[in-house]
């Protein structure tokens, strides 16, 4: 296990007062971040977003992990796709 | 009417004025006999300065409203001689929260291990200020007025006028200084044309209060999603005298007058406890809430506190709890410029300290609000997302924000504390409320009933005994100012020979005669360090020594004892000393 799933917030290495201080600060600037957009908005806002967390985590061990853990519990839909991987 | 509790109907009584004006103003009138106001007139009342105390109704708060009143609150209610509530109040620390069905998060208030009260007791409003109203009758220099409305203001640069109707008619009343209490909605505000600025939350909660018996832990619950109640939250405290709150959130849509009919609200609370509990329904309400303060809380001779001044949401029970310890922060600054041993810019630090404090506190309960019941569709899947991800991973958990519970507010860059000069290790810096211990000395065997109400130099002494002549002499000469310091010694058991290091409180009351003074140093008294958490908790070694202020805050802290040092923050933290830092506002003493 590589990804690191304690808690890990902290300004500047300075982790607040507490438990809860410097991870409901970023909870407020993700939430803020979002507040005058539409749906489409947030969508693109979001993927932008992971997309340049990836880039700063780098190590594909780490998002892999982190792509399995958030995967986890959503139930996958029919996309009524079937696999055309060979003799189609 | 309720069926656990009898409202009390205090007397009204004509009041002087009506029949001859004063002959001086009042040296200080407190507008609004709810927690805040109570505590600020008991406080002022209780250091000998004469108060009077107006409210326009002539019982306690009508229904139980406010139930949370957390450990500093009570702390500040020992310190001023009402324990009432922190004893008839039920004891809680643990809060859990629950998505769908299962448990996501848990939290403990009790930060520390060995302290006097608990992280928070659950009591009615009508409680706790039953109990207030009681120890404001006990003190001669308290004047409660009870069906007394302020009706008008006319403001002075040297004091107010109060216009106040009473069933025998309306009166005038001088005073030097009015201390605003009077609520979110507070006359005095708006009689002062004052703005006050905030954010309005779309949302509406549905309180009910039902007696019944259950052996529910004395615990906090909060539901995300509950079967019984989805989509929205819900909140389970356990009151005294079997009083349960639940609070169940409506949502903006809803009609308030149709929720509270009891044929809407007990099927709501069946759902919830299921078909065979019984229970009576004893109060509903519902409410609405935002978060706003004023600019500033001091407005010349008028001085606002609690919700006149500052409203939160009230997840995290960051309202009474902020405005009492605005009454703590402000009744001694107060008392000290009635007195004329401080000048009134002294009362600029209580807006200087407080503002952040307000702004803390609405920050707190605007982010769980936001938790809470997300305004739009990205709010909500961030919410669930940190609720699903909460079941596995504990960074998640610690996102989980149904409410963070009030904690006191370290008054830190504040213009009354002098900055660390030496080295320490510890949250104790200059501007946190104290932290308690475990001790043994002649007012009980906790720290915080030793100091308070006063300058104390708290010094850790291995050697109480032993103190250098000079150095009694300088300390006499502290205790013996115009604003005393007193001295409070902290010794280890090892000062006290034949003492065994690991004796309890009882051990040491029966081994003798064991406490003592200073020789020389009036007002100074010897703590034992039981167990050696006053030193670990507050870095202390031989010669460390804390300034701390009549609100139990630390003003400034040296490893050696320096009687300029502790002069020039006394001067500082009294608003004598014009430096970097302290309010640019010149004034002389009056």
């Amino acid at each position: 296990m590589k990804l690191l799933t304690e808690p890990n917030f902290h300004d500047d290495g300075d982790r607040g007062l507490w438990p809860y201080t410097r991870g409901d600060e970023f909870y407020e600037m993700l939430i803020d971040a979002h507040r005058d957009l539409d749906e489409a908005g947030s969508a693109m806002l979001n993927s932008k977003l992971v997309l340049l967390l990836a880039n700063h985590v780098g190590d594909l061990g780490v998002l892999r992990e982190a792509i399995a853990a958030a995967r986890a519990g959503i139930e996958p839909v029919d996309t009524g796709e079937t696999s055309r991987g060979d003799g189609s | 009417m309720l069926a656990t509790y009898d409202y009390p109907r205090y007397a009204y009584r004509r009041p002087p004025e009506l029949d001859s004006p004063r002959e001086r103003p009042a040296p200080v009138v407190v507008v609004g006999a709810g927690p805040v106001g109570l505590v600020a007139a008991i406080d002022l009342a209780q250091g000998g300065t004469p108060v009077i105390l107006l409210d326009e109704d002539d019982t306690v708060s009508v229904g139980s409203r406010g139930v949370c009143y957390a450990k500093r609150t009570l702390e500040i209610l020992d310190r001023l001689g009402c324990p009432q509530a922190a004893e008839r109040g039920v004891s809680w620390n643990v809060g859990r929260t629950f998505f769908d069905q299962d448990e996501v998060y848990r939290f403990n208030l009790a930060a520390l291990p060995d302290e006097r009260r608990p992280g928070m007791v659950n009591l009615q409003q009508y409680w706790f200020e039953q109990f207030l109203v009681e120890r404001a009758q006990s003190l001669p220099a308290l004047d409660l007025r009870f069906r007394n409305r302020v009706v008008g203001i006319d403001v002075r640069a040297d004091g107010a006028r109060l216009r106040v109707d009473t069933p025998d008619g309306e009166y005038a009343l001088d005073a030097d200084w009015v201390i605003a209490a009077d609520g979110a909605r507070s006359p005095l505000r708006r009689m002062l044309g004052l703005d006050i600025d905030g954010k309005v939350f779309r949302d509406r909660f549905l309180i009910a209060d039902v007696v019944m018996k259950a052996d529910f832990p004395a615990e906090r619950w909060f539901w995300f999603d509950p079967p019984f109640h989805r989509v929205q939250s819900v909140l389970l405290h356990k009151q005294a005298d079997n009083v349960w709150r639940i609070d169940f959130q409506l949502g903006w849509d809803a009609d308030p007058e149709e929720a509270k009919k009891p044929e809407n609200v007990i099927p709501r609370i069946r759902a919830m406890l299921g078909p065979e509990r019984e229970f009576e329904l004893e109060w509903v309400s519902v409410y609405t809430f935002q978060c706003r303060r004023l600019n500033d809380f001091r407005h010349g001779r008028v001085l606002f506190v609690g919700d006149s001044a500052h409203q939160v949401s009230p997840f995290g029970a960051r309202g009474a709890n902020s405005g009492i310890q605005d009454a703590d922060n402000l009744c001694w600054k107060l008392a000290l410029v009635i007195a004329g041993k401080a000048p009134p810019g002294l009362l600029d630090t209580y807006s200087a300290e407080r503002i952040p404090a307000a702004d803390e506190n609405i920050a707190n309960s605007t982010r769980s609000t936001d938790f809470i019941t997300p305004k739009n569709k990205a709010s909500l899947v961030f919410r669930n997302a940190v609720l699903e991800l909460a079941r596995h991973h504990s960074f998640a958990r610690a996102l989980v924000n149904s409410g963070r519970l009030s904690v006191p507010t370290f008054l830190r860059d504040s213009p009354v504390n002098t900055p660390d000069g030496d080295d320490f290790a510890g949250r104790m810096r200059p501007g946190a409320p104290m932290d308690d211990a475990p001790v043994a000395g002649p007012a009980g065997s906790w720290l915080l009933p030793h100091v308070g109400n006063r300058f104390v130099l708290m010094m850790f002494a291995d050697r109480p005994g032993a103190l250098a002549p000079e150095t009694r002499e300088a300390l006499a000469r502290l205790a013996n100012g115009p604003v005393p310091v007193e001295l409070l010694l902290v010794a280890p058991p090892t000062a006290w020979p034949g003492m065994p290091s690991t004796a309890s409180a009882p051990d040491l009351a029966a081994s003798g005669p064991l406490l003592y003074g200073v020789e020389g140093v009036p007002g100074a008294r010897v703590l034992c360090d039981l167990r050696g958490l006053v030193a670990e908790r507050y870095d202390g070694r031989d010669g460390t020594c804390y300034l701390v202020r009549p609100d139990q805050h630390v003003c400034a802290r040296w490893r050696r004892f320096d009687p300029e040092a502790v002069a020039r923050a006394l001067a500082r933290a009294i608003g004598l000393l014009q430096g970097a830092g302290t309010p640019a506002r010149q004034e002389s003493l009056a």
